[in-house]
Formats: C-alpha cells, structure tokens, sequence
C-alpha cells in the first residue's frame, strides 16, 4: 500500500479522535469558570454543586484528550520526518510554548481542583478553575500557531532545503493564526454550551430537574447564544482572510470553477466533482461570494480554472464539508435564539418541544468542528505547507508501509475501546446525576487552609 | 564549543531530567503498583500519591519532545522515524496509561479495578523499559546513510547494550518510585515499598556496573569526555548519591532517601549528556553524526526558545511547588480521591 496514503490516514484518524474531546474541555472549562466566579463571588452551595458535577464530566473527558494528544505530539517525528526537517525550525518552538505556558498549566491545576479540592481556599479553588480555562485555551493557541503556519506561512525564508525563522512575531501571527484561534474557541465554547444545556434540558425532560440542572439550562442557553453569534462573526472573518491568503481552498470551499466578477453564493447544490458542478437542481444567490468575501458585489473571485490541476484540493470534500457546517452552525443558533426566546419569556424550564430539540443537538457542534477541520485540512492539500512543500514528500523516508499500518491498527483498537469506555463513563456520570442540595448535611463547602 | 546550540544540549538534558525525576517516581509507582498494594483500600493509597500530580510531571516529556523539535529538528526527525515502532509501542502505554487512574475511580467492580491495575503496571513498565533502550541505542549510535536519516533495522535496536540500559531505567524508576512511595504511604504498603526499595537498589547498582564496563568495550566514544579529570564528578555524584539512598532508607528518612535518588538521576542524564556532546546521536560505523552544529536550528530560533525556557520555565517550578505542597504529607483518602 502508499505510505503516503496510510501516513495520511493515520494523520488523519488520530487528529479527528483528538480533536473530538480538546472542544469539549475548553468549552467546559470556561462554563466551570464561570460557575466557580459565582461561586466564590456569592457562595451559594448551589454554584458548587454545579461545578463539581461539570468537572467530573470534565476531567473524563480531559484525560482521553491528553492520552490521544501524546500521540500527536510525536506523529510528526514518527511519520513526517521529511516535514520535521523542512519546517523544524519554525514548526517545533509553538509545540515547545504549548508545554511550557499551557499543559504544566492546565495540568496541575486541574489535579488540585479535582482532586485536592478539601486542601485549598475558596480563592485558590476559583484561581484553579481560572488557570485550568486559561491552559486549556493557551493550548489551542499555540498548537493553532503551528496549524496556521502551515496554512499561511510568514516570517521566514527558504534557506538551506528548510523554511528558516525570519521574524518570530511574524510567524506567530501570521494572516491565519488570530481569524482561525477566534473561530475555533467560539467552536469550542459552543460545544460546552450545548453540552451543558443539553444535559440540563435531559434532566428536565425526565422530571429530574434540580436547582443545579436551572442553573445548567439558564447558563448553557446563554452561552449557546453567544458562542453561535461568535461563530458567525470568526467564520466571517476567518473565510474573508482565506478568501485572500488560500485562493485555491476557498475556491473549492465555495464551488468556484471560474474567476469572474460577482461570483454567486451556493446554498445548495449536488456534490461537485473535481472539474465541474454537476448538473441538478441548485439553489444560489448571486454575487453574494463576492460581497461576503470582499465587500463588494462585484469583486473578482479567482475560480478553480486558475490553479493547474495538481494544485486544485479535493473540490467535493472541501465544499461539502465547509457547507454542511455551515448548515450546522445556522441550526445551532435557530435553537439558541429558540432558547432566548423561550429565556425571555420565562418559559425555558417548560418548553419541552424545545427541550427535546436541545437534547439532540449535543453532538451538532463536533460534527461541526470536524467539517470545519476537513475543509481546513484538505483544502490546504496538495500542500503541507502551503505552497512551499507537498503532502506526498513530507512522509519519513525510512518508515514503511507495514510499520504505518500496524500502527493504525494498534492505535485503532485503543481508540475504538477508550471512545466506547469514555461514553461509557459520561453516561454513567450523567445518569447519577449532580449532587442535590441539603443531602450532605454538615458539610463544609470549601475547607478554608 | 558554539554556545547557542550548547546551551540547548543542556536544556534538553535538563528538561529530560525533569522528566525522568519526576515522571520517573510515577513510572516506578505504576511498576511497584501491583506488588506492594493488596486489596482496593492499599492499591488506592498508591493511586493517589501520584494520582494529581502524574499528569503535570508527563509534561515534562511533551515539553522536552517538543524543545527537542525546536532546537534539533533533525535529531527529532531522524530518531522518532528510525525508532518508529519502539515509540509506536511506548505512545500506545502511554495512551493507556493516561487514562486509568481516572477510568478505574469510576466503577467499583473488583473486575473493573483490577484490569486497570494491570493496565497501570504495565503500561508503566513497557514506558520505562522502551526510553532505556531507545537512549542506549543513541548513546551507541545508529546507523545512519549519508543524509543522516536512519539506516538501521528494527531488530539492530534490539541489542545487548541497550537493553542493559532498558534495564538500568526501570531499576531507577523502581528506586525512585519506592522511595515516593516510602514518603507517602504508610502501614503494610510502606514497609512493602522499602523492601521493594531496597532489591531495586541492589539491581540498579549492578546494572549500573554492567553497563559502564560494557560502553568501555561497545562505545569508547562515551569515554572522550572523561579524558578531563573535572568530568569525573559527575560519576562522583552519582555514586555518592547512590550509595547514601541506600543508608538514608534504612534510617527511615525517606525524604532525604527521595532526593537522593532524584540527584542520582540527574547525574544519570549527565552521564549520558557529558559522553554523547557534542553528538546528539552518533554515527555507527562512519558516516556524519548529528551534532550541536549540523543539526541545530537557526541561532534566531535558539534564541526565541531561549526566552520562552527562561520566562516560562521559573513560573511552571514556581506554581508546580505550591501544587505538590498542598499535598504534601502522607496520602489521606477523601471523597475526591481517585
């Protein structure tokens, strides 16, 4: 079999598993956040409880995305040798800030929130809370310096048979990094909401409701407000900047085959193919690429005939992933303004039409930020790194094919087992429920040390 | 002697050395996890003496694979892709390794614990044992072709010298995890740990012996640097730390016992450090090894990780030493624990 092919899917099978649970903590850990401000702001028992109940759900959630993030750590050295020397220069030191200023973060203290909550003060319990968010999202941070790097290489020139480092602020930041970090924590603070107004309206719809799971429903249906507002304003952003920086990926991502003037957004249409739109029935609005992506009506959009063939992406996958999560994201803030409605009126706790609706949306935003991603990461392809280095010369010379297929299979097996043991695991919590108010009598909340 | 790329040969000796301090008593505790500890009450005393600190001191590894990356981008090229399946192997412990102590507080099933007690060993076991052999296979040399990428064979790693030293790593981990254990727990695990302690001593002096004598006839090159009378102090070092573990554990001073061993790992890497610089892996058989200069980044990219180390590194001991003092004592079980 091609190495470059396995090398691929492996890639690809490990970084889709990770990036299943990474969104889920870092949108946990900001709502926990929250709840322990509360908390410690006006010490009602009742924000305690909530907290502790998220952070089980967190931390389980939290160590299968450290044991599948190991993995990637080392994926590049291991399979993409080639690559590692090409872009080490740049590519290693945001793996090496990663560790140094978000995982020691977001790692001890999480082991004293969790498990030492009996031996600090009510402030260091919140201050815990507060760098466990912050780790988390310094985490994506840097690792999306890195990703961003390779979409839209900066501040550096080609110097001996490797990108060498020019300008590191430049690097750091370069065109993508900001739109795709801000796009990816709205994502990622979407996910926790409706995780977290999911289970609550679950709880409700069951006749368990309790003050925490109010408390839960009142703060995720916010939350899920903002957050889907956010994902509109950073997609905005984010597709206005590879509109500009990735012409190839965003003519793909739209389904644009030739450059003109006023180039019409499409709603809907069949799958693509690699050289054309296929013949049906479509549904597009003209000239509204152009506006989205320029500001004008009338803007120039370069189509797909301006790339030769071996420089197009996989026209299908890109447009129809970048499309169905759009159609994602448009449902998920139809049901959180629901949700504000319903809020407004005070009828959230009743609705149960719309309990029912919140209660199968919890999985909408991880099928959302894995189309995102695939439109991200094919359509940067046929490049690793855009246009300086192929996807096909990045793979490790000395790796062959049956060592990269036992890989996946072991890694494979493990992931199987660890997803169906972490979904085991979230229900059990789940069907045991938060703490109910009053039961542990005499408790001290906080020990004070 | 260039001094950009010398100083992150030390870094990441350093940080390494963090690492194998640190997430080498929780290896050694894994290891000793399933012989000390009988019954659910002793095993989760063991469990959470490491239990919230385990994760953080792994990070030590990431930071150091990362830092790795950074400064000799080569290095971490050509070592991860030629030791594929030895790091295929330790990622998949790891993987497991991560998520037991977590997973095994969540159900009360004797059959439940137990398996992710197995898990726990070995997954702690195969770690330890794979980084021995994968550093000994570089303080031997690979084989490389003349681009500096690998050219050896899976089974060429599978050779005495780097066993030994597989072996020497998780007699160290076992002394370094014994002692924690000595510190930290208290009743029939205790007095297990120091039995335990005590046999892991015996081996790891011998291995040590056996492995010194072996690089003198496999690997003269490790022994350039001790041309210099002033190298021998880190063998010093070593020996006298080796030695007073051994007095301090029957004392009873188990803290002491736990620095003691911590100085003996340091030394360890220094070890490793003083006969491989200035290679970072050494040509077997001719052929360019990959050195401080060749395989180094760019002096800008040296010294913006340069500043990353000095600014961030002070904050992470700094938070990490208030995390373990709010542990501090031996392990009390409360309804948190794992």
């Amino acid at each position: 079999m091609d190495v470059v092919w396995l090398a691929r899917l492996q890639f690809s099978l490990t970084v889709m598993f990770h990036f299943l649970f990474p969104p889920i903590t870092i949108g946990l850990a900001f709502l926990v956040f929250l709840l322990e401000t509360a908390r410690w702001r006006s010490g009602k028992d009742v924000y305690r409880r909530a907290s502790d109940f998220w952070l089980k759900l967190f931390a389980v959630t939290f160590v299968v995305g450290v044991a599948t993030g190991i993995v990637m750590e080392f994926e590049f050295g291991t399979n993409w040798a080639a690559f590692s020397r090409f872009v080490g220069d740049i590519f290693g030191a945001p793996l090496a800030a990663e560790g140094v200023f978000a995982f020691f973060l977001e790692s001890g203290f999480l082991g004293l929130l969790i498990l030492g909550r009996k031996r600090i003060s009510s402030f260091v319990r919140w201050l815990s809370a507060l760098m466990v968010a912050l780790g988390t999202t310094l985490s994506a941070f840097w690792i999306l310096v890195a990703n961003s790097w390779m979409q839209t290489p900066a501040g550096f020139r080609l110097a001996g048979g490797r990108a060498e480092l020019t300008d590191f602020w430049a690097a750091v930041f370069n065109p993508s990094t900001l739109p795709r970090f801000a796009h990816t924590i709205a994502a990622a603070w979407t996910t926790g909401a409706f995780l977290m107004a999911g289970i609550a309206a679950w709880y409700f719809l069951k006749g368990r409701d309790s003050d925490v799971a109010r408390v839960s429903l009142r703060l995720g249906t916010v939350m899920a407000v903002v957050a889907c507002v956010l994902n509109f304003a950073t997609g905005d952003r984010h597709a206005k900047q590879v509109a500009r920086t990735q012409e190839a990926k965003f003519a793909a991502m739209e389904g644009l085959y030739t450059t003109g003037q006023g180039a019409p957004l499409i709603l809907f249409s069949l799958p693509p193919t690699q050289s054309g739109r296929r013949p049906g029935p479509e549904l597009m609005i003209t000239n509204l690429t152009s506006f989205l992506a320029f500001g004008d009506f009338q803007a120039a959009v370069k189509g797909l005939d301006e790339f030769p063939r071996g420089d197009r992406p996989p026209v299908a996958i890109t447009f129809l992933s970048f499309h169905n999560m759009v159609i994602l994201g448009n449902l998920m803030l139809l049901l959180a303004l629901a949700g504000l409605v319903l809020l407004w009126r005070g009828r959230l706790e009743a609705s149960r039409g719309w309990q029912h609706l919140m209660v199968w949306a919890v999985p909408l935003p991880t099928i959302a930020i894995q189309l995102g991603w695939m439109a991200a990461e094919v359509g940067r392809q046929p490049w690793i790194v855009y246009g300086l280095m192929r996807t096909r010369d990045a793979v490790s010379k000395v790796v062959g094919a049956p060592q990269i297929l036992f890989s996946i299979v072991l890694f494979g097996a493990i992931y199987v087992v660890l997803g169906l043991l972490w979904l085991h695991l979230l229900r059990k919590e789940i069907l045991h429920g938060p703490e109910v108010g009053g039961s542990h009598v005499g408790e001290v909340p906080v020990a004070t040390a | 002697m260039p001094p950009l790329e010398t100083a992150w040969f030390i870094l990441i000796g350093v940080l390494l050395a963090g690492y194998a301090i640190l997430d080498g008593f929780d290896l050694g505790v894994g290891m000793l996890h399933l012989f000390v500890a009988k019954g659910d009450g002793e095993r989760r005393q063991v469990i959470n003496s490491v239990g919230p600190v385990w994760d953080g001191n792994e990070v030590w590894l990431l930071t150091g694979g990362g830092a790795l990356f950074a400064a000799f981008p080569k290095v971490y090229a050509t070592v991860f892709s030629g030791l594929y399946l030895v790091l295929v192997l330790v990622l998949a412990a790891l993987i497991l390794r991560a998520v037991c102590l977590e997973f095994r507080s969540k159900e009360p099933g004797p059959g439940w614990r137990g398996a992710w007690d197995t898990v726990f060993g070995l997954s702690s076991f195969l770690p330890s044992l794979l980084f021995g052999v994968a550093v000994g296979n570089v303080m031997r040399g690979l084989p490389l072709d003349a681009e500096q990428e690998f050219a050896g064979t899976f089974l060429g790693l599978i050779n005495p010298f780097a066993l030994v030293v597989g072996l020497l790593a998780v007699a160290m981990f076992l002394v370094q995890g014994a002692a924690w254990l000595d510190l930290k727990t208290e009743g029939p695990v205790r007095e297990r740990a120091r039995g335990w302690a005590k046999g892991a001593w015996l081996a790891l002096v011998v291995l040590w012996l056996v492995a010194t004598l072996y690089s003198r006839v496999e690997s003269p090159h490790l022994w350039r640097a001790f041309a210099r009378p002033v190298a021998w102090v880190v063998p010093v070092v070593f020996v006298v730390a080796v030695a007073e573990y051994r007095m301090l554990l029957a004392r009873g001073r188990a803290g002491m016992a736990f620095a003691h061993s911590s100085v003996a790992i340091a030394a360890l890497l220094g070890l490793v450090g003083l006969g491989l610089y200035p290679d970072l892996v050494p040509a077997l058989g001719g052929g360019p090894s990959l050195n401080v200069t060749n395989a180094s980044s760019s002096p800008l990219t040296l010294k913006v990780m340069l500043v990353v180390a000095i600014v961030g590194m002070p904050l992470v001991v700094g938070y990490t030493i208030f995390i373990y003092s709010r542990f501090r004592g031996r392990v009390k079980l409360d309804e948190h624990s794992y």
